[in-house]
């Protein structure tokens, strides 16, 4: 029982939100390491195209709402997701056309186009400031649980609760169905292998009659489309703000450089351990311990490696021992 | 020689009183930044009680009061240090009814205030770090100390028998002070405090901060936040993980989007915000309706901090600061004839007669210890998913 107990407690507190962020996480380092490793530069604007999705998506929702249109026990938001999509593809591919096209064209090194990015990510933060304001917005309806924490206790007749939120089953499910996409995508279709190709060897490429700039507008296009989802599941589950958006491209950029920069598979499990690695280390184990162990042994303290505000220094701490032992990431992606 | 010195004391007192056909006032409150919404009201409240002053017409034998307001923002020390300087020496305020936040306060009063040897009284700033800052006997405040607060709070729990909490505030003085208050008076008296942890406003998730909240456990959370930031979120969040259902709300948490955001989900949590069941406060917010929003918080600590300041010089008959502020603390307390907002004249007229009286004003103020408020406060409990006041402390 008390064994029990003591999973439960960890999934409530730890595996469950853990594994919501870290989708998050995966979803949003993928664009990052899909422009790496295609279009060959690190794109800061990326925590502020999500800001930008999910601005249009709520906008859509909101819309959709007045209108009277709801998913039934679903949140709204993933009616409106398609059109956020659109709205977002069309920025940032005619930011392509506006900033990033010029310095392709003329070659420029990757620094260049990391610093205009750099200027990209300053205008969408005030575009999205602008249309939606600095405020937080709560854009979630529906149904809230799946399970909550006092049905649980009463369905197992155990001491601790176990509460599972919608959006964190919508989370998950939805980032398996776009990752099995984007993978089929790339392995299965003509287009997804040229742009392996051409990651892998511009000039093979571009030899072999793989057009490039169909390319570079494929991969905008998934981009965008990633960058929406992995914004308007953060914001479903948690909620919408631009700043935490902009503070979550540490994160996103620790996952991707963890996992390997231009690996998409790097990605996934580079967001996976860096949500797990922020939740475990700041996790107060007493409770856990407390079932597990018998009575003479409890811990009297709180068994917390880190106080919780120093979560951001775990992404930090993680990138620079990375960097510093295996510059190239766990999958072997192309080193910084 | 002894002769000749009266003499040009004297005279010095006819020269300053023929120039000072006005006396100045300082409004130095945070006009910018995260207090912004909170002063309009507060200065108003203040202006009302000089206007009140100057229609009576008996202030100092027919001076007029001119008040002069100043932006001593909320958390920037340098710019409200800046205002203050300006105020005093630019404009001769002769009090300064000021600031709003607690710590750009500690500043003012420290390079400003006492170096110039000017009177200070702040309707708002509650930390009970300037109960102990050294003062020279000019600073008080018509708002409670936090440390008040804190007693207030820990008898509410004990009283119904809650006898170990977890503490979680906002990463700032007022959170940190009322969190420690709290903690020290809570387990004087025999509770126990599992955590006492901070957090910061602003995140989008709390979840990782619940955890460990819920790790220490307790049989209630004391959430020394504010209600539209951070507060609110670990709120969600506790309950969300069924961590906690029953909360304890200080002062920045009890508003209304906290009831209509949570309603009958944290039914039976309790909390308490400074107010009391005066008539002067009922009386106060009639004056002030039609004038500016009176039921805004610390508006009546505003007023009753302006009307002290010109009580005191009033009683001291001098607008010298190191003067009139031995005479705030009389003005303020009993013995003497009772005044209510409104009786502004009334209270004049009877200093000017050699009389003593006790400003009861808005918030029945009552100041203890080095001039601060005693405070009283008002229990809310959440019924039905709404505040209810059930009793004043």
């Amino acid at each position: 029982m008390d064994i029990l107990n003591a999973i439960v407690a960890l999934s409530n507190f730890v595996l469950i939100p853990a594994i919501a962020y870290g989708s998050q996480l995966a979803l949003g380092a993928l664009g990052v390491t899909l422009i790496y490793g295609i279009l060959r530069f690190s794109n800061f604007a990326h925590g502020d195209t999500m800001a930008f999705g999910t601005m249009a998506t709520i906008l859509f929702t909101w819309a959709l709402q007045s209108a009277g249109v709801s998913f039934g026990p679903l949140p709204t938001a993933l009616l409106a997701l398609p059109f956020g999509i659109a709205a977002c593809v069309l920025a940032v591919l005619a930011t392509d056309r506006v900033v990033y096209k010029f310095y392709r064209e003329v070659k420029a090194k990757p620094i260049i186009l990391v610093m205009a990015s750099l200027g990209v990510m300053f205008i969408f933060n005030g575009i999205v400031r602008f249309i939606i304001g600095p405020d937080e917005q709560r854009f979630a309806d529906g149904e809230r649980f799946i399970i909550t924490a006092r049905e649980f206790r009463e369905m197992t007749g155990l001491q601790e609760g176990l509460a599972l939120k919608s959006t964190q089953g919508i989370t998950v499910v939805t980032a398996v169905i776009v990752v099995a996409l984007l993978f089929w995508f790339l392995n299965r279709t003509r287009t997804g292998k040229s742009m392996r190709a051409y990651s892998d060897n511009e000039d093979l490429a571009l030899l072999s009659g793989i057009n490039p700039e169909r390319v570079v507008l494929v991969t905008w296009l998934i981009v965008a489309a990633l960058a929406t989802i992995a914004g308007v599941l953060y914001g479903l589950d948690k909620s919408f703000k631009p700043f935490t958006y902009f503070q979550l491209l540490l994160p996103i950029f620790a996952s991707a450089i963890v996992g390997g920069l231009g690996s998409p598979l790097g990605a996934i499990a580079g967001g996976f351990v860096i949500a797990f690695s922020e939740v475990f280390v700041t996790y107060a184990w007493k409770k856990v311990l407390g079932y597990m162990l018998p009575e003479s042994l409890e811990p009297s303290g709180l068994v917390q490696l880190l106080s919780t505000d120093y979560k951001f220094a775990v992404s930090f701490a993680i990138l620079l021992i990375v960097l510093l032992f295996k510059p190239t990431g766990l999958f072997k992606g192309k080193a910084v | 020689m002894k002769k000749f010195l009266t003499a040009t004391a004297a005279v010095a007192l006819m020269a300053s009183g023929a120039a000072a056909e006005e006396v100045k006032i300082g409004i130095l409150q945070g006009f910018t930044g995260p207090t912004e919404s909170l002063v309009g009201p507060m200065a108003s409240a203040m202006e009302m009680a000089i206007e009140e002053v100057n229609a009576s017409g008996k202030f100092m034998n027919g001076m007029t009061v001119v008040p002069v307001r100043g932006d001593s923002t909320c958390i920037d020390a340098s710019a409200g240090t800046a205002a203050a300087e300006r105020a005093i020496t630019a404009d001769g305020v002769k009090g300064i009814v000021g600031g709003t936040c607690s710590g750009v306060t500690g500043a003012i009063l420290a390079n400003v205030a006492v170096p110039n040897g000017i009177v200070m009284i702040s309707p708002s700033a509650t930390s009970p770090a300037l109960t102990t800052a050294e003062d020279n006997g000019l600073f008080f405040r018509t708002a409670p100390s936090d440390a008040r607060q804190g007693e207030v709070m820990a008898n509410i729990l004990l009283d119904d028998g809650v006898k170990s909490v977890a503490v979680t505030y906002t990463n700032n003085d007022y959170g940190k002070g009322l969190a420690d208050a709290f903690a020290a008076a809570y387990t004087d008296k025999g509770g126990e405090v599992t955590i006492s942890a901070a957090h910061e406003d602003g995140k989008a998730d709390y979840s990782a901060e619940v955890a460990s909240l819920a790790a220490a456990g307790g049989e209630v959370l004391v959430v020394a936040g504010y209600l539209d930031q951070g507060g609110a979120g670990i709120i969600r969040s506790a309950l969300d993980t069924g961590a906690f259902d029953r909360f304890h709300l200080p002062d920045g948490m009890v508003g209304q989007s906290l009831s209509d955001a949570f309603g009958t989900e944290i039914e039976g949590s309790k909390g308490q915000a400074p107010g009391s069941n005066s008539d002067g406060t009922k009386i106060f917010q009639d004056m002030g309706a039609d004038k500016f929003d009176s039921q805004s918080p610390y508006t009546a600590e505003g007023y009753d901090a302006a009307a002290l300041i010109m009580l005191a010089m009033q009683a001291a008959g001098s607008t010298d600061p190191n003067v009139y502020k031995d005479k705030v603390e009389m003005v303020a307390n009993a013995p003497g004839e009772k005044i209510n907002p409104g009786e502004l004249g009334k209270a004049l007229e009877i200093l000017a007669n050699g009389g003593d009286v006790d400003l009861v004003g808005a918030t029945g103020v009552e100041l203890i210890g080095p001039g601060e408020a005693a405070g009283s406060y008002r229990v809310v409990e959440i019924k039905d998913g709404k505040f209810v006041t059930v009793e004043y402390r």
